[in-house]
């Protein structure tokens, strides 16, 4: 929506949108100038800017003297892994509803995304006890689990949606022209798929690492991955401020990077297919 | 275009994810039911049987259960009429011709990739803590005494966090929208000398409706379900002050261990959850052609 406008006004609007963003990133801004900061630095008041010390040490610290790389790792374990299986499950389910709809496909559809209004609370027990019960508890294979199960239908609707797209016409033209089931998915669908099938995928790792409730109650220590760790990470007093914002930085700049190449994509896949 | 054999390998694609899904709610949502009507508690194992409503009664008369049912619907309405408010007002000023729009839309979605233990713990410590915090500091610069955010203003402390968090997804999914809007209309408007409120009014509200009706639907349901930002914060005080619905439940089992009455607590969350959806459904279902 270009329009002209008075050079005046422009630079008046653009030093206002350029204000507010920075307003809005602000406190990540914020965060990330602390984490180099001496501990001494970051709680010194009057706040320290230009004058402050700046060291490196607080990342070298938080990555080498405690068990971070573990929660890292976790992480990066129980997002890709609940995101992997996820897919493995839904684009079969995706691939039949788009091409070879029933009379209750629009139900299955809308059942589905009915369980994730359910809030998880109120399933929370009884897994909470399968999951002892069953030596998932605590465990990384639980939990990719409980996160895939979690976002499976959210990744139903998103390929579902993109599957949709893809023209009926063209597979009708491979059968013309022989290929046999299996040919039309490997040589017809998938290349067609595979941008929206790339996008649920990292929508997914997005959601899953930032999820911050089974995370919390299906981990203690072993399996817990960053979520869970910061959100019982205290600091007495603000001791470890500086430290703690170099575990924050580092527990979202994977999923910063991801999201900023996906800005796209998320709200399509957030607000399922309704805005494009 | 479908064949027998097509239909019945379709049915075998889809049949997974209907099981796994059945398995993950129903089955413990059935659980939930019957452990709710059960004196079930773990910490005392040889003490169960049937107790009828009791584990229900219990709730409605505990004090706490109303102030969560209060503090549930206020965190949702509170977020709900910033993120959408504000979230207008910033999607019309990034879309005006600004220098950067690139770097200013990366900015500004920033904090919904902020997983929510990140996000509390930023604003408690970096910005709320009552020594160290950012405010307090501003506080004394102006000769001032810190406020006791999370002591004594729990609930709007949350609220401004939450709302933080999803202020980017109201405004990215209103940006979507508010360029899809031709700039013809506008300017045949403004021709016509529409001055700027009314066009905002008669053309870009209009043609809003259906983006903020998906923001509030979707909002709505990851907002019953706030959980990480209290954990991290407030863990529901001081007192009872910021517990919430989900909060309470998870009080009850993973604390007290009382699985009778947490399991009670799930079933009124999902009856309450149904009746939010139910409405929700009803007076904006219109908008939305599924």
């Amino acid at each position: 929506m270009a329009r002209a406008a008075s050079p005046r006004r422009r630079l008046l609007t653009t030093l206002a949108a350029w204000f507010v963003a920075l307003l809005i990133f602000f406190p990540v801004l914020w965060m990330i100038l602390t984490s180099f900061k001496t501990e001494a630095s970051a709680v010194a008041s009057p706040p320290e800017l230009l004058g402050a010390s700046w060291t490196l040490e607080n990342y070298v610290e938080v990555w080498s003297r405690s068990d971070y790389p573990r929660f890292f790792w976790n992480s990066v374990v129980i997002s890709v892994g609940s995101t992997l299986l996820g897919l493995a499950i839904a684009i079969p389910s995706a691939w039949a509803m788009a091409f070879v709809p029933g009379k209750r496909t629009k139900d299955l559809l809308m059942w589905m995304l009915s369980t994730k209004m359910m809030p998880a609370v109120a399933v929370m027990i009884p897994i909470y006890l399968l999951f002892q019960q069953l030596g998932l508890f605590d465990t990384k294979i639980g939990l990719i689990l409980a996160l895939m199960l979690m976002n499976l239908p959210i990744i139903i609707w998103m390929l579902y949606t993109y599957f949709k797209e893809i023209p009926g016409e063209i597979l009708e033209a491979a059968r013309m022209d022989g290929a046999g089931m299996w040919s039309e998915i490997a040589y017809v669908l998938t290349p067609m798929a595979l941008p929206g099938i790339a996008s649920t995928m990292l929508l997914n790792i997005i959601l899953a690492w930032n999820e911050a409730f089974w995370t919390i109650v299906l981990t203690t220590t072993k399996a817990a991955p960053l979520s869970a760790f910061i959100a019982s990470f205290s600091a007495p007093q603000g001791l470890f401020y500086a430290k703690l914002s170099a575990a924050s930085a580092m527990a979202i700049m994977p999923i910063l990077i991801l999201g900023w190449f996906s800005q796209k994509q998320l709200v399509r896949g957030l607000t399922f297919g309704a805005v494009k | 275009m479908s064949t027998q054999s097509t239909r019945l390998a379709a049915r075998f694609m889809v049949a997974p994810s209907v099981i796994v899904l059945f398995i993950w709610m129903i089955v413990p949502l059935a659980m939930t039911a019957y452990f709710s009507f059960r004196l079930y508690r773990l910490l005392s194992p040889d003490r169960s049987g049937w107790v009828g409503f009791n584990n229900y009664v219990w709730f409605f008369n505990s004090p706490d259960f109303w102030l969560a049912l209060t503090n549930t619907l206020l965190l949702v309405g509170g977020v709900l009429i910033i993120t959408v408010i504000l979230g207008v007002l910033i999607a019309l000023l990034l879309d005006q011709p600004v220098k950067g729009q690139g770097v200013l839309r990366i900015l500004v979605i920033a904090p919904f990739f902020v997983m929510p233990p990140v996000a509390a713990s930023i604003w408690e410590n970096l910005f709320m803590h009552p020594q160290n915090g950012l405010f307090a500091a501003i506080a004394r610069g102006f000769g001032a005494q810190p406020i006791l955010f999370l002591e004594s203003y729990p609930m709007p402390s949350v609220i401004a966090i939450v709302a933080w968090e999803w202020l980017p997804f109201a405004t990215l999914i209103l940006l979507t929208a508010m360029q899809s809007l031709s700039s013809e209309q506008l300017e045949a408007a403004e021709m016509d000398g529409a001055s700027a409120l009314s066009r905002f009014r008669y053309i870009i509200l209009p043609h809003l409706t259906r983006a903020i009706t998906v923001v509030i639907l979707i909002q709505t349901i990851f907002l019953l379900g706030i959980f990480g930002e209290i954990y991290t914060t407030t863990q529901g005080g001081p007192g009872s002050a910021s517990t919430t619905l989900p909060y309470m439940i998870f009080k009850q089992a993973i604390v007290a261990k009382d699985i009778g009455r947490a399991a009670a607590g799930g079933i009124i969350a999902v009856i309450l959850a149904n009746i939010v959806a139910y409405f929700l459904m009803r007076s904006i279902g219109k908008h939305l052609d599924a």
